[in-house]
């Protein structure tokens, strides 16, 4: 059994100890906006946010995990896509496949959040999730777009 | 000019087939908030459905990986059809639908770059039957002449009589009348919605979380299945221990599939992998343990010195010329296997009963997976259904369908009860099918002033199509085996005259599984042809642009783009202080493309600074798509030549996640600048050509840079100190 906060809202949930984080999220919370990708922390496809900090879900058994820790996930970052990185995303029209999106939008939000001015090193330390589409400049345009807050419509 | 079309009745024999009732589209894909347009509304033909509400629902028969072909498609029936662009949807046709309707949506194969320029004719004019027929509906509803009556963005205007109505209030009456035997389509230059650069039309869901993928269906009541095929090529199952699983949590039941694979079905996924990883197995690993990558480059170049060959292109007498030259030049090339790692691993997800097997995939090829369901269930055909689920990535695995095969075995053994299958990353990694491997020996004769005069080259390695499409080979050539090389085809010639000229083909066929892989055999074709090219220039002491330029007079498109390319980088000014450029061009997918780029090395490292591409497509039906697939086709080609290489020990694949098999990451990424040139006539691909030079011109321009001369690929394997 495990207690966890998601997006919120608390509950138990029966489960191995062991468990990763993302797949509780995916089965058992039944929240699939969280991918799976590569399963040993290499891709950043189960980004998700523990007490804000972009946590790479995959490893993270949930016994880890304190009740009162906030899990954010993509479907958590905003109610309605509203989120300046979301917004962001759109008008630069990001995503191609759209798979590793969500795990590149968690961890550029967190980005953000500790560093509301990232230079390009910032952001090609911290944002090491794998994109096979080959969305990285966009990623990336929309990082500084996001963090200036120029984005504004879709076009 | 306006070209005037005879429409093939297979488009548009469909009023009538619509109104029998049981063949409505879509009335069966429980995926949840996914109800289908045609439940509400009648459809106008196979295309185009406008709803009450003025919505207009664009049918899509491709399959979208990530590519835009569905947006791009869309703009295509739009522009005919002249409807609103803002409130244009679109839905996927299911494979069973189209084949119960003759297959009035063609092909839906998604593979080669081929999703618009093979479908463009046809979609278009569905467009513009539809909007033909939305006219005659008002126009008979008025008793006013058809041809009186005017168009706007889904509003038809009788200007004489002052009448107007709209798509949505005439489209029940448009659905019964009779389709047009022959439209007019627009000129490409008269374009307002095709031609643009417009967002998107599926981007807001992949921001949310909202887009649902293969990997995340839910059904009710449903398993999930984790699966291990011998990672042995031509290996099989010998035994396992079933009941060590048995009691784990979740575990319902183990399954041998076929001779090769097992899998564990479990209430969760999890579950289901944890238990599989616990299973014990006995493999019967065949014939092919003595395999390594060693054994398999030994019998690639037994085959550059073989005598016997398939020619894929002769001129004049290169043996002789080169036997006569004032001057030869010889290296030899090679390209590893590389996995195509779509970021989504493979899934489909199946219900089978005694009466109908029903699945659920992201496939590149819908009446493929139908076909594969059909026999795998051994039910007949019109008792199974696939529906398409947009694809986490594709790069051609999904064009395959061995995935299908799989999970529809599993499925029979739980009758009633619907089981998703899903690879573990490892799986993927083991049992893809491989951009295959070759070797290449170029050999040119120099005169003595410069001037090239022959040109050998002989490949040497594995043939995609034997494998896994013998149909299409010749006589037992393969003719894939010579992309961008041809003397003619409209997929791609060679770009170069060169008096004595043999390019021909020593198969060699290792036992690992090839694959189409983005670019397929363009890409390690450009990179020996190119960086070749590149050593004969510096061999004749002349500039790398000058030279190709000679051999280029007949072949003004692909020069065109080389030009284009060497104009925006400034290749005729020096380059800033320690950067360094190479140039690169090719013909591929019926498209012409070059890059030109520029890097840097610093104490061995490499960073590859700028890449200008150009590509000449025929036509451009949406220019910001193309930019992205040209910056995505750069990260996929990239990907390979800095790090991708699946090496074999003990027949089987060694590199089994990504941190063994590295791929491009943001620091890795240089700013792209992409020229798109369409210069009309001719349709070409988007998806893939471009791949094939970024690492020709990134090669060419680190020998600029360091002196060296990388020709077995990847790059991670040298020193550039
Ligand atoms: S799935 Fe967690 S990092 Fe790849
Ligand atoms: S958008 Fe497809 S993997 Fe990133």
């Amino acid at each position: 059994m495990a207690r966890l906060t998601i997006n919120g809202t608390q509950r138990d949930i029966d489960v191995e100890p062991d468990t990763p984080l993302l797949w509780v999220l995916r089965e058992q919370a039944g929240l699939t906006g969280t991918k799976y990708g590569c399963g040993v922390a290499q891709c950043g496809a189960c980004t998700v946010h523990i007490d804000g900090v972009a946590t790479r879900s995959c490893v993270m058994p949930v016994s880890a995990i304190e009740p009162e820790q906030q899990i954010v996930t993509i479907e958590g970052l905003s109610p309605d896509g509203s989120h300046p990185v979301q917004k962001a995303w759109l008008a630069l029209d990001v995503p191609q496949c759209g798979y590793c999106q969500a795990g590149m939008i968690m961890a550029a939000a967190s980005l953000i959040a500790q560093n509301p001015s990232p230079t390009d090193a910032d952001i090609d330390a911290e944002i090491t999730n794998i994109c096979r589409c080959g969305t990285y400049n966009r990623v990336r345009a929309a990082i500084k777009a996001a963090a200036d807050g120029s984005a504004t419509s879709n076009g | 000019m306006t070209i005037v079309q005879s429409v093939s009745r297979r488009n548009f024999l469909v009023g009538s087939a619509a109104a029998l009732g049981g063949l409505s589209l879509g009335f069966h894909l429980p995926l949840p908030g996914k109800a289908l347009a045609a439940d509400a509304a009648p459809e106008i033909n196979a295309w185009v459905v406008v709803k009450p509400d003025e919505t207009v629902v664009i049918r899509i028969a491709r399959s979208e990986m990530g590519q835009g072909t569905l947006t791009g498609l869309a703009q295509l029936v739009a522009e005919e059809l002249d409807c609103d662009w803002a409130r244009v949807t679109t839905e996927y046709p299911t494979p069973g639908e189209n084949l119960a309707r003759s297959r009035v949506w063609g092909n839906f194969s998604t593979g080669g770059s081929r999703g618009i320029r093979e479908s463009h004719d046809y979609v278009r004019q569905g467009g513009a039957a539809a909007r033909q027929m939305l006219i005659a509906a008002a126009a008979a509803d008025w008793g006013v002449p058809a041809g009186e009556c005017t168009t706007d963005k889904g509003t038809i205007t009788h200007a004489a009589s002052g009448r107007s109505t709209t798509y949505g209030k005439v489209a029940d009456a448009a659905g019964r009348m009779t389709p047009p035997a022959e439209v007019t389509l627009k000129d490409p230059k008269d374009w307002t919605i095709a031609g643009q650069p417009l967002p998107r039309l599926d981007t807001a869901d992949k921001l949310t979380g909202k887009q649902i993928y293969g990997t995340d269906l839910q059904l009710d009541g449903m398993l999930n299945a984790a699966i291990k095929a011998c990672p042995v090529f031509g290996g099989k199952v010998q035994s396992f221990d079933a009941a060590a699983v048995a009691d784990m949590p979740g575990v319902r039941k183990v399954v041998q599939v076929g001779e090769t694979a097992l899998a564990v079905v479990a209430d969760t996924w999890w579950r289901a992998k944890t238990a599989l990883d616990a299973l014990p197995i006995v493999w019967d690993e065949g014939p092919n343990t003595g395999v390594t990558s060693a054994t398999i480059a030994a019998m690639l170049e037994e085959g550059l010195d073989a005598d016997e060959a398939f020619i894929g292109h002769q001129r004049g007498n290169a043996r002789e010329a080169l036997a006569g030259a004032a001057r030869m030049v010889s290296a030899v090339y090679g390209f590893p296997y590389q996995n195509h790692a779509t970021m989504e691993p493979m899934n489909a997800t199946a219900l089978y009963t005694p009466e109908k097997c029903e699945v659920w995939v992201p496939t590149q090829n819908g009446e493929a997976s139908l076909a594969a369901a059909a026999e795998a269930s051994g039910l007949p055909v019109n008792q199974c259904e696939v529906y398409k689920i947009h694809l986490g990535g594709g790069f051609g695995r999904r064009g395959m369908q061995d995935y299908v095969t799989q999970v529809v075995h599993i499925a029979k053994e739980f009758p009633g009860t619907p089981v998703k299958l899903i690879w573990s990353r490892e799986e993927d990694m083991l049992q893809g099918r491989y951009h295959p491997v070759t070797q290449g020996r170029l050999t040119g004769a120099l005169d003595a002033d410069g001037n090239l005069t022959a040109l050998h080259m002989r490949i040497s390695g594995q043939s995609i199509l034997a494998a896994v499409m013998p149909q299409r080979m010749q006589d037992g050539m393969d003719p894939l085996i010579f992309q961008g090389l041809t003397v003619d085809s409209p997929e791609g010639h060679l770009g170069y005259t060169i008096p004595n000229l043999l390019i021909d083909h020593a198969m060699r066929n290792p036992p690992v599984p090839p694959g189409f892989w983005r670019g397929v055999n363009l890409n390690q074709n450009a990179i020996y042809l190119e960086c070749f090219l590149d050593e004969l220039a510096h061999a004749a002491g002349q500039d790398p642009l000058a030279f190709r330029r000679k051999l280029m007079a007949n072949h003004p498109k692909h020069l065109a783009v080389l030009n284009a390319v060497a104009e925006r980088i400034g290749w005729d000014e020096p380059a800033p202080e320690g950067r360094h450029r190479g140039l690169a061009q090719i013909m591929g997918f019926g498209s012409y493309v070059a890059a030109a780029a520029e890097v840097s090395v610093t104490d061995g490292r490499l960073r590859i600074h700028r890449i200008v591409a150009a590509t000449d497509p025929g036509h451009a039906v949406n220019p910001a798509q193309i930019e992205r697939q040209v910056e995505g086709s750069f990260v996929y080609g990239l990907s390979a030549c800095l790090y991708g290489e699946c090496t074999v020990n003990g027949g089987r694949i060694e590199q089994e996640n990504f941190d063994t098999y590295e791929v491009m990451r943001m620091a890795d990424m240089p700013a792209v600048e992409t020229i798109v040139m369409p210069s009309g006539g001719f349709w070409g691909g988007v998806g893939e050509p471009t791949i094939a030079v970024a690492a020709p011109a990134v090669l060419n321009a680190i020998f600029a840079a360091t002196g060296k001369r990388i020709r077995q690929l990847p790059l991670k394997n040298h020193s550039l100190v």
